[in-house]
């Protein structure tokens, strides 16, 4: 019945939800369904061949070079997110305690902190290979100049510093980023909670450890879960410093070196494989969407409400 | 007179109209967005020749270039003509039935061009040639002819001459070579122009003909030569990168370079003043062959299902000539495929003397048509002997046996 006040409402919902609905369906969804399904064929260049079912799966993860690499790669992507679990949300949770508590100068390390998080991730690997140069970069020189010359080292052309070199410049970048979630979580505290505690304990530990880490677990999720993605989506640090190859002889490479590598090809080296690039991100996509959901689940599950 | 002229003339327009494909519009695709100015050049003098044929030049970001290539082939609405890459790159292009065969019937100039020339743009299944090849490069090192003269050096004849420069220009506290090797690929540059008179023509003929591989001992000796004179690169070269290495040359500070004839127009743009000159590196011995290590970098082919095939063979023929050869080199500053070109600019004469003892850039030319490449593994295998993680004896092995996955010849 046109002109009914319910045809007229349902019309209007219809009206505000069916664009965003397509647009999403276009350009999400469909170019998810259509990775996966690319990831079943052969592929010429762009163009497909056959349908080949899981064969490309079991290229990356049984077949030699592809095993290896993929195992490499995988290792690699664990061990960043360990360590920027430890150098970035560490670091920012006592960051975040730090600016909580309004130590001297809060104002200003508030603002330093958050800085370097606003840079594009482009400009932040060039800065940080120019710091890392092994002639000319000011980590050297520093070391040169406090006469610590044996501390100087090529940092990104050794298996041993590479990877590193990669993570504390990441870390530089980004640990303003779970500093500020956790300040927020910190300063949703009701302060009856943190005046009572205070007539039980003077100890910081105890708070920290008793108070303030159980009632910011909802920021812990928060900064968890994205890095767990982060690190195994990472991909524009290493292109920027060490470039597609993951150098030296693959100390650095991680997935999305690896994928970029296997489905685009490398000019100064690689061929392109379009079937096993898509295997591999699907296989990226699957692992990183179950371990997501359960880190998710788990830490969901430690929250409290307040 | 003058009225059947014009008469003519309608009639002639009249019928262009009513057959369109009279007019042949023919699209050529390039990766060399850089040099459009000068194709366009190119094609006019063409175009002035074949009156009725016309070419456009279209240019495709070049790392993207085969997969915008083989994709816009395999959906039909590909080019007339086309660059090609070289090698396994040209493969990929070319099995597909995309290119079009070229022998002596069709372009009878490829019969002048070099064997080294021709087989770059040559499927190795069928032994049918599908593009007319268009330049050479050259591992060579570069020298800075100043600092050379400054410290009464001269070319090195041996690889102890060689050793001994630059342990000279070390001490006067100039860099000796400028590389580094952080960049991957570079790794499988400073092998080519370093040490490929070391490695030697008999190395090259034997793994050819099957009775050597990469654990060979003038292979292996050849790296412990490189690792050898890497002593001489700047401290910390291992994390050097390209970009950094090439500046500490085109600025002054460091008396060689190992690399490409390509950086040469580079390195003159950065610093137009710098006199350089080049050399092969050399042997062990002063008698010992000095070799540069050569390949060919591209081609130009015709689409096997084009519609103006007549004409885009034409085209074909020309970029083939001698005189399209002379213009290439003038203007581009390239080392033309094509036979009897000479060079204006002096340097690029000696580099073309230079490649009349060459063996072909090894890997780039013949292990990189499976996976993994033969360069993917040279150059992750160099920087752990020069990271001090593999000796020259385990990167022959390492070579080998990776090759081994899809290299016939080395299968055990």
């Amino acid at each position: 019945m046109p002109g009914s006040p319910l045809v007229s409402r349902r019309l209007w919902i219809s009206v505000l939800i069916v664009p965003p609905l397509a647009f999403v369906a276009l350009f999400v969804v469909y170019p998810i369904i259509s990775a996966f399904a690319y990831a079943f064929f052969h592929w010429n260049g762009l163009a497909r061949g056959e349908f080949v079912g899981f064969a490309n799966f079991y290229k990356v993860l049984f077949t030699q070079p592809y095993a290896d690499w993929t195992v490499n790669a995988f290792l690699h992507n664990v061990w960043v997110f360990f360590a920027l679990m430890v150098l970035q949300n560490g670091l920012g949770f006592l960051l975040a305690y730090c600016l909580w508590r309004e130590l001297p100068g809060a104002a200003l390390h508030r603002i330093s902190v958050f800085l370097p998080v606003v840079l594009s991730t482009i400009i932040v690997g060039f800065l940080w290979k120019l710091f890392l140069h092994p002639l000319f970069g000011v980590v050297n020189i520093s070391f040169r100049g406090l006469g610590l010359g044996g501390l100087a080292q090529p940092w990104l052309g050794q298996d041993s510093t590479a990877l590193w070199s990669l993570i504390v410049a990441n870390a530089w970048h980004m640990v303003g980023f779970p500093t500020l979630v956790f300040l927020a979580g910190m300063q949703r505290i009701p302060g009856e909670i943190l005046d009572a505690v205070r007539m039980e304990t003077e100890s910081e530990w105890t708070k920290i450890t008793k108070i303030v880490w159980p009632l910011v677990a909802p920021s812990a999720t928060v900064v968890f879960t994205l890095l767990f993605v982060g690190s195994f989506n990472w991909f524009e640090i290493p292109y920027v410093m060490v470039g597609l190859e993951g150098s030296p002889h693959g100390a650095t490479d991680v997935l999305g070196l690896y994928f970029y590598r296997t489905a685009f090809g490398n000019m100064s080296g690689s061929g392109q494989d379009f079937g096993a690039g898509s295997a591999l991100a699907v296989l990226i996509f699957v692992f990183i969407a179950l371990v997501a959901g359960v880190i998710t689940f788990k830490l969901r599950a430690r929250e409290i409400q307040i | 007179m003058k009225k059947l002229v014009s008469s003519t003339i309608i009639a002639l327009g009249a019928l262009a109209t009513a057959l369109p494909a009279m007019a042949q519009e023919l699209t050529f695709w390039s990766w060399r967005q850089e040099d459009k100015a000068q194709y366009e050049k190119f094609i006019d003098v063409f175009e002035a020749k074949n009156p009725g044929i016309t070419v456009k030049f279209e240019t495709f970001e070049a790392t993207n270039y085969n997969t915008i290539l083989s994709t816009a082939l395999a959906g039909g609405s590909g080019p007339d003509l086309m660059f090609t890459r070289t090698y396994g790159g040209m493969e990929t292009v070319a099995s597909g039935g995309y290119l079009l065969a070229l022998d002596k019937t069709n372009v009878p100039a490829l019969s002048t061009f070099t064997a080294p020339a021709l087989a770059s743009e040559t499927m190795r299944s069928n032994k049918t040639t599908y593009a007319v090849p268009f330049a050479s490069q050259t591992m060579l090192v570069i020298y800075n002819k100043d600092i050379f003269d400054k410290n009464g050096l001269s070319e090195p004849q041996s690889w102890d001459d060689f050793i001994k420069a630059s342990e000279k220009l070390k001490a006067a506290g100039v860099m000796p070579f400028a590389n580094g090797t952080a960049t991957a690929w570079q790794n499988e540059v400073v092998v080519g122009g370093l040490v490929s008179s070391i490695m030697g023509r008999g190395f090259y003929d034997d793994l050819m003909a099957g009775k050597a591989d990469f654990t060979d001992k003038r292979y292996v000796g050849a790296l412990t030569k490189l690792k050898e004179i890497t002593k001489y690169f700047p401290d910390g070269f291992i994390g050097l990168d390209y970009a950094s290495a090439q500046q500490l040359f085109s600025s002054g500070m460091a008396g060689m370079f190992v690399g490409g004839s390509y950086e040469l127009a580079n390195f003159k743009k950065q610093n137009p003043n710098m006199k350089m000159g080049i050399f092969a590196a050399p042997g062990l011995k002063a008698e010992d062959e000095k070799l540069v290590a050569l390949y060919f970098d591209g081609g130009y082919a015709a689409n096997a299902k084009g519609k103006n095939q007549e004409a885009a063979v034409k085209f074909l023929n020309f970029l083939a000539s001698q005189e399209f050869g002379q213009m290439f080199a003038n203007d581009l500053n390239n080392i033309s495929a094509v036979p009897g070109v000479t060079f204006k600019e002096p340097l690029l004469g000696e580099v073309a003397d230079l490649n009349k003892h060459s063996i072909p850039y090894l890997m780039l030319v013949h292990f990189r048509y499976g996976e993994p490449s033969g360069s993917v593994l040279l150059q992750s295998e160099i920087q752990k002997l020069l990271g001090g993680k593999a000796t020259p004896e385990e990167v022959g092995k390492n070579l080998t046996t990776g090759l081994a996955a899809w290299y016939a010849p080395f299968k055990k």
